[in-house]
C-alpha cells in the first residue's frame, strides 16, 4: 500500500510556478505557430481542389505523376495535356479540357494484352507445381512448370494486381476483359515473364500472341499455338507492319491497318484478332471454365 | 568516442525501439508494407527525433531542473514536440515543397508518437549529456529504419504465403513481428562483450 500524505496547508508557490511555466510555454508556442502560419501561408487553390475531385482517385500512377494529387497539381499549375489519365480516358480528357479552358488531348484507348495463348489444350506442364499460388514464385523454379518457359503461368499474379477485376485465368492462361481494362498498367509490372503489353483498342486489332524467341522447331515442341517463324504473315501483310525478331513475328500497331490477312495465313493460330466489347479471344471465352 | 559508438550500437541493435522496447508500433505496422513509404517515414522519424532532442534536452536542463519542476517533463515535452513538428511542417510546406512532398505527410503522424516521446524521456533517464543524447536519438531513428526495412521484406513474403483465414491481415503480421523481435534478442549482452 502506498502511504498517502494529505497536507491541508500547501505552499501556493508549489502550484503556481508549474502552472506559470506550462502556461507560459503553451502561450509562447501558440504565438510562434500563429506567426509562422501567417507568414508561411500558401493560398489554397479552388481550381486545384476541383480538378482533383474530377480525377478518379485510383492513384495508379499511369499518368506518370505521383498519384491523382500529383496529376491534379500538374494540371492546375503547369497546364499539362489533359489526356494522361488512362482510367478516365477520353470522357475525362474532354471534361478536364472544358473546365480548364484548354484543348482536349485526343486519347486512344489502350488495353492490356497477355501475349500468350498457351492454355491447357495447347501446351503441357513439365512438372507438377505444388507451391505458393503466385507467378513470381513459380517462375523462380526452373522458369515455371509449363513446357514453354516464355509463356503465361496462369497462377494469377496479374489477376491480383488488377484493381478493376479485368483479368481472369481461363484454362491456365490469363485473359484481359477489354471492357473492364482502364489501362492503369499495374498488371504490366506484375508479370514475371513480362508478357503483358499495352495495345491500342481499335475496331479491329491484330496481335501475335506469343513471346517465344526460340527457333520454330523448338517452339512447336512445347506449344502448338506458338509462333514458328514461318514468315507467312510477313509476306501476306501489304502494309509492312509485321517484322521478325529472330524467329518471332511482331506486329507494329502503328502501321497495322487491320486487314486481317495475317490471321488468315497463320498456320498455328498464333495471330489473334479482337475488338471492343468482347473479352478476347472470343472463342475461348465462350467455353470459359475458370481455373483457379 | 567509444561511449558514443556504444550508444549508437545499443540504440540501433540491442535496445531497438521497435523490436526490443515495443515503442512506435503504429507507424511500424502501418507503413512497413511499401518500401518507398517506409523510407519516407524512417527519414521523417529520424528528423523529428533529432530536432525533438535538440529542443527538449536544453528545455529540461535549463528550465525544468533549475526551477525544481522536473515532474512536468511529460507535459512540457509533448507540448514542445507537437509545437516543433507543426512549426517545421508549416515552414517546409512553403519553403521546401519537394522535401514536403517526400516526407511532409508523415510529420503529423509522428508528432506525438510514443517512440519520439520515448527517446526524449530516455535521454533524461539515462542521464546523457547533449552530445550523447543526439547520438542516441540518431541511433534510435536508424534502428527504427532498420526494423521497418527488415519487416517490409518479411511482410512481402507473408503476403504471398497461404495464411489461414482467421490469421489473415493483422494477426499474422503481429506474429511475424514478434518472431523478428525475438531474433533481435540475440543481441543482448553484445555491448558488454564488445566495449568492455
Amino acid at each position: 500500500m502506498v502511504p498517502v500524505v494529505v497536507s491541508l496547508a500547501f505552499n501556493a508557490g508549489d502550484v503556481l510556478i508549474p502552472v506559470a511555466i506550462t502556461g507560459f510555454l503553451a502561450i509562447f508556442f501558440g504565438i510562434v505557430l500563429v506567426i509562422v502560419a501567417k507568414f508561411f501561408e500558401i493560398p489554397s487553390s479552388e481550381k486545384l481542389t476541383h480538378v482533383r475531385e474530377m480525377l478518379p482517385g485510383v492513384n495508379c500512377g499511369a499518368c506518370g505523376y505521383t498519384g491523382c494529387d500529383g496529376y491534379a497539381a500538374a494540371l492546375a499549375d503547369e497546364g499539362v495535356p489533359t489526356g494522361k489519365c488512362t482510367v478516365g480516358g477520353a470522357p475525362l480528357s474532354a471534361a478536364l479540357a472544358e473546365y480548364l479552358g484548354v484543348e482536349a488531348q485526343t486519347v486512344e484507348k489502350h488495353v492490356a494484352c497477355v501475349m500468350c495463348n498457351g492454355d491447357t489444350d495447347s501446351t503441357r506442364t513439365r512438372y507438377e507445381y505444388q507451391g505458393i499460388s503466385d507467378c513470381v514464385t513459380a517462375s523462380m523454379m526452373f522458369a515455371g512448370p509449363w513446357a514453354c518457359t516464355y509463356g503465361c503461368l496462369g497462377l494469377g499474379t496479374c489477376v491480383k494486381a488488377c484493381p478493376f477485376g479485368a483479368i481472369t485465368v481461363v484454362k491456365g492462361v490469363a485473359i484481359v476483359d477489354n471492357d473492364k481494362c482502364t489501362s492503369c498498367e499495374l498488371c504490366v509490372a506484375s508479370c514475371p515473364k513480362a508478357l503483358i503489353a499495352m495495345i491500342p483498342l481499335r475496331e479491329h486489332t491484330y496481335q501475335v500472341k506469343c513471346r517465344n524467341t526460340t527457333s520454330g522447331a523448338d517452339t512447336r515442341k512445347v506449344c502448338i499455338v506458338g509462333c514458328i517463324g514461318c514468315q507467312r504473315c510477313v509476306k501476306a501483310c501489304g502494309d509492312d507492319a509485321i517484322h521478325m525478331q529472330g524467329p518471332l513475328a511482331i506486329i507494329d500497331q502503328d502501321k497495322c491497318t487491320a486487314c486481317g490477312k495475317c490471321e488468315a495465313v497463320c498456320p498455328t493460330n498464333t495471330i489473334h484478332h479482337f475488338h471492343p466489347g468482347v473479352a478476347e479471344p472470343a472463342e475461348v471465352a465462350a467455353t470459359a471454365q475458370i481455373v483457379s | 568516442m567509444k561511449a558514443l559508438i556504444a550508444i549508437l550500437f545499443t540504440s540501433i541493435l540491442v535496445d531497438n525501439f521497435v523490436l526490443s522496447k515495443f515503442l512506435g508500433i503504429c507507424p511500424f505496422l502501418g507503413v512497413s508494407k511499401n518500401l518507398n513509404t517506409a523510407m519516407g517515414m524512417s527519414v521523417a522519424v529520424i528528423f523529428v527525433m533529432l530536432l525533438s532532442t535538440a529542443i527538449t534536452w536544453p528545455l529540461y536542463m535549463l528550465v525544468l531542473v533549475p526551477l525544481h519542476v522536473t515532474f512536468l517533463y511529460t507535459l512540457v515535452f509533448i507540448l514542445s514536440i507537437a509545437a516543433l513538428v507543426q512549426f517545421v511542417e508549416t515552414i517546409m510546406k512553403k519553403s521546401m515543397p519537394p522535401l514536403y512532398k517526400a516526407l511532409g505527410i508523415y510529420l503529423p503522424l509522428i508528432t506525438t508518437n510514443c517512440a519520439v516521446l520515448g527517446v526524449t524521456v530516455l535521454n533524461i533517464d539515462k542521464q546523457y549529456d547533449f552530445l550523447q543524447s543526439m547520438f542516441n536519438s540518431l541511433g534510435v531513428g536508424v534502428g527504427f529504419m532498420l526494423a521497418l526495412f527488415l519487416f517490409a521484406g518479411v511482410r512481402s513474403r507473408v503476403d504471398k504465403a497461404d495464411v489461414p483465414k482467421f490469421l489473415k491481415g493483422l494477426p499474422i503480421t503481429l506474429i511475424a513481428a514478434s518472431l523478428v523481435s525475438l531474433s533481435f534478442f540475440g543481441f543482448k549482452g553484445m555491448i558488454e562483450k564488445l566495449f568492455g
